[in-house]
């Protein structure tokens, strides 16, 4: 080898030792900013996650000793009374909930989009959702209760009618609960819908007005379709939300009238934190799991067929 | 970057809307008639939007009495003020703030530290793993916490943390994909000049991170920061299955109690609600902007 090669060799070997430093100490510093949320992610989700599986096979009290039981506690669940109910349960919320809460969200954020005086629109129809599902739902029961409730009071006094026991009557409880769901969701939902308004182009509007589109021609053919992202996006966080109701349940009926308002997660919580089955409660938390997955899945596959990513 | 090309367009959309309106100064009737009409619509829903919380003030400040009364008063007459001390001191209310609080701002301060030191590492710094650690991030947001609720209630039970504020504490403050997924966004899309700038000058990594991110950051971190501090002040689940001593429940606790205990005396439960809920609205009325526009961008990069 000549002395320029041996030279631009050491310097190739240089380099590549500083590069392997760098990299190193790269790995160092990435290591060490990630570490905090590391920890977390394996202390407080990934073993929780594995563990759950593990405590779906088993029984156990929390206390005492562990006995497994193999698929035991899945089958027991899925011939469970108590899950089916709160299963259909779920399921008739979610179907009011869902697109009850997205229509109303979505006409309000029309009309807003379309007026002056936002700001205080929107501070009023955003305030029950800053307040918290513990004091919505003690102000709706007292609104909706069968003897004193405001609701039923106005029935009495302005239209002679009986009062409805919308809180203990079976027909009524859960589409009341839905209502008390809707109310305090609208304002999120509306937020959203807003920013998603906001975000489609004039020109669009403007050309087809200048095609003499009218007024529902413009909203259907190139609003909505504009829309579509964001109804999807709303869609997808409603439906896994309305899945996991618990605290207007627990807090407005405590499940009744009987266990016409038992929901899924309230009998996960009923099976692990009121009966200490844990295993029980595993295994319905897995249940839930799988169902969310399943939904969340088909809806994005279902996406391709009426979303527009056009912009 | 999406919410700064929502922005762009948004401006684009209102400097058009001037042009086309700057001919027209007057509107036609029909207009007028349709405005009217959006006003009334959002007027009625407004007004079932405030009702219930002015029913919950007005009821907190009658008697009984007067509360149940047919056809409803919406006056009170007297006005019970005792009410409000009654229910104050009936249950350790102030304790509840307290803990509200300590769990709330403990929570929210980690949080914005570890969410955005990982959100840069996974942005800024090529480390072996890299790709596959973030990718459980995301995965894990899928989980309802219902699943992982459970081992780590067990958890913090053989450890002794049951009933303390530390257990609702420990979990959110070390660990938020969402958060870490939102400032990873947002790293991408700074500029990479002032970072190489640095790091010509010589910076090492914590100083970029701490004198040239974390400034950049500010809009996002706010916006995390409100969305967090709301979701941990109103929790009900997680502290309805950690804490049972009433002198370390949280505000939604304490209120729950407070309506079990006082279950018939609706006046009592009323004030015990406004109690509950004004530290938050009064936040809430003072800077509704930063917060709506904060949960917006929140939303929007979700």
């Amino acid at each position: 080898m000549g002395t320029v090669q041996a030279v631009e060799a050491a310097q190739a070997v240089a380099t590549k030792g500083k590069q392997r430093n760098r990299r190193n100490r790269d790995a160092l510093w990435g290591y060490g900013f990630l570490l905090p949320q590391l920890i977390g992610l394996l202390v407080f989700s990934l073993i929780p996650l594995v563990s759950v599986f593990y405590l779906s096979m088993v029984t156990w009290d929390g206390l005492g000793p562990i006995t497994f039981v193999g698929l035991g506690n899945f089958i027991d669940q899925l011939q469970n009374s108590d899950l089916h109910i709160a299963l259909l349960n779920t399921l008739f919320f979610t179907l009011i909930t869902v697109p009850g809460g997205l229509i109303f969200a979505l006409l309000v954020a029309l009309a807003l989009n379309n007026v002056r005086g936002k700001t205080v629109y929107r501070v009023l129809y955003f305030m029950p959702f800053i307040t918290g599902s513990v004091a919505v739902g003690v102000i709706w029961s007292l609104l909706l209760n069968g003897d004193f409730g405001l609701l039923n009071s106005l029935l009495k006094a302005w239209f002679h009618a009986k009062g409805v026991g919308w809180l203990t009557d079976a027909r009524f409880v859960i589409p009341s609960i839905a209502t008390v769901a809707i109310w305090q969701g609208l304002g999120f939902n509306m937020i959203i819908f807003l920013a998603g308004l906001q975000g489609i182009p004039v020109s669009y509007s403007e050309a087809a007005r200048i095609d003499g589109a009218n007024k529902f021609q413009l909203f259907w053919r190139v609003t909505l379709p504009m829309l579509t992202p964001t109804i999807f996006f709303t869609a997808v966080i409603s439906i896994l939300n309305s899945f996991q109701v618990f605290d207007l349940a627990f807090i407005l009926t405590g499940g009744g009238p009987g266990k016409d308002s038992y929901t899924i997660v309230y009998h996960i919580y009923h099976l692990g934190f009121e009966n200490a089955t844990f295993g029980a409660a595993s295994a319905a938390a897995v249940i839930l799991f799988v169902i969310l997955l399943v939904i969340t899945a088909v809806q994005f596959r279902l996406q391709k067929r009426w979303v527009n990513y056009d912009v | 970057m999406l919410q700064e090309a929502v922005d762009k367009r948004a401006a684009g959309n209102r400097a058009a809307k001037e042009l086309a309106g700057a001919g027209t100064a007057r509107q036609k009737p029909s207009e007028f008639a349709s405005t009217a009409l959006l006003h009334l619509v959002l007027i009625i829903g407004a007004i079932i939007m405030v009702v219930p919380f002015l029913w919950m003030v007005v009821t907190s400040l009658e008697t009984t009495a007067q509360a149940f009364s047919i056809p409803p008063s919406f006056i009170p007459n007297p006005f019970v003020w005792a009410n409000y001390p009654n229910s104050f001191n009936a249950l350790p209310f102030n304790l509840a703030y307290l803990n509200s609080a300590i769990v709330a701002v403990t929570v929210t301060v980690f949080q914005l530290i570890t969410c955005s030191m990982a959100a840069y590492a996974f942005a800024r710094i090529k480390f072996p793993g890299r790709e596959i650690i973030f990718f459980a991030f995301l995965a894990t947001m899928m989980i309802p916490f219902q699943l992982t609720i459970i081992p780590i209630f067990l958890t913090m039970k053989q450890i002794g943390l049951l009933d303390t504020l530390l257990s609702l504490i420990l979990p959110p403050a070390l660990f938020s994909a969402f958060g870490v997924f939102l400032l990873r966004q947002f790293i991408l899309g700074l500029p990479i000049e002032l970072e190489e700038a640095a790091i010509v000058d010589g910076a090492n990594r914590w100083t970029i991170y701490w004198r040239i991110i974390l400034p950049l950051l500010r809009a996002p971190l706010a916006a995390l920061g409100i969305f967090t501090f709301i979701g941990l002040w109103n929790d009900f689940f997680r502290p309805l299955i950690m804490l049972n001593t009433p002198t370390n429940f949280t505000v939604p606790l304490m209120l729950n109690q407070f309506r079990g205990q006082y279950a018939t005396e609706w006046t009592l439960v009323m004030a015990g609600s406004v109690i509950a809920v004004l530290p938050l609205l009064i936040v809430y009325i003072l800077a509704q902007r930063h917060i709506i526009r904060g949960i917006a961008m929140t939303g929007l990069k979700a």
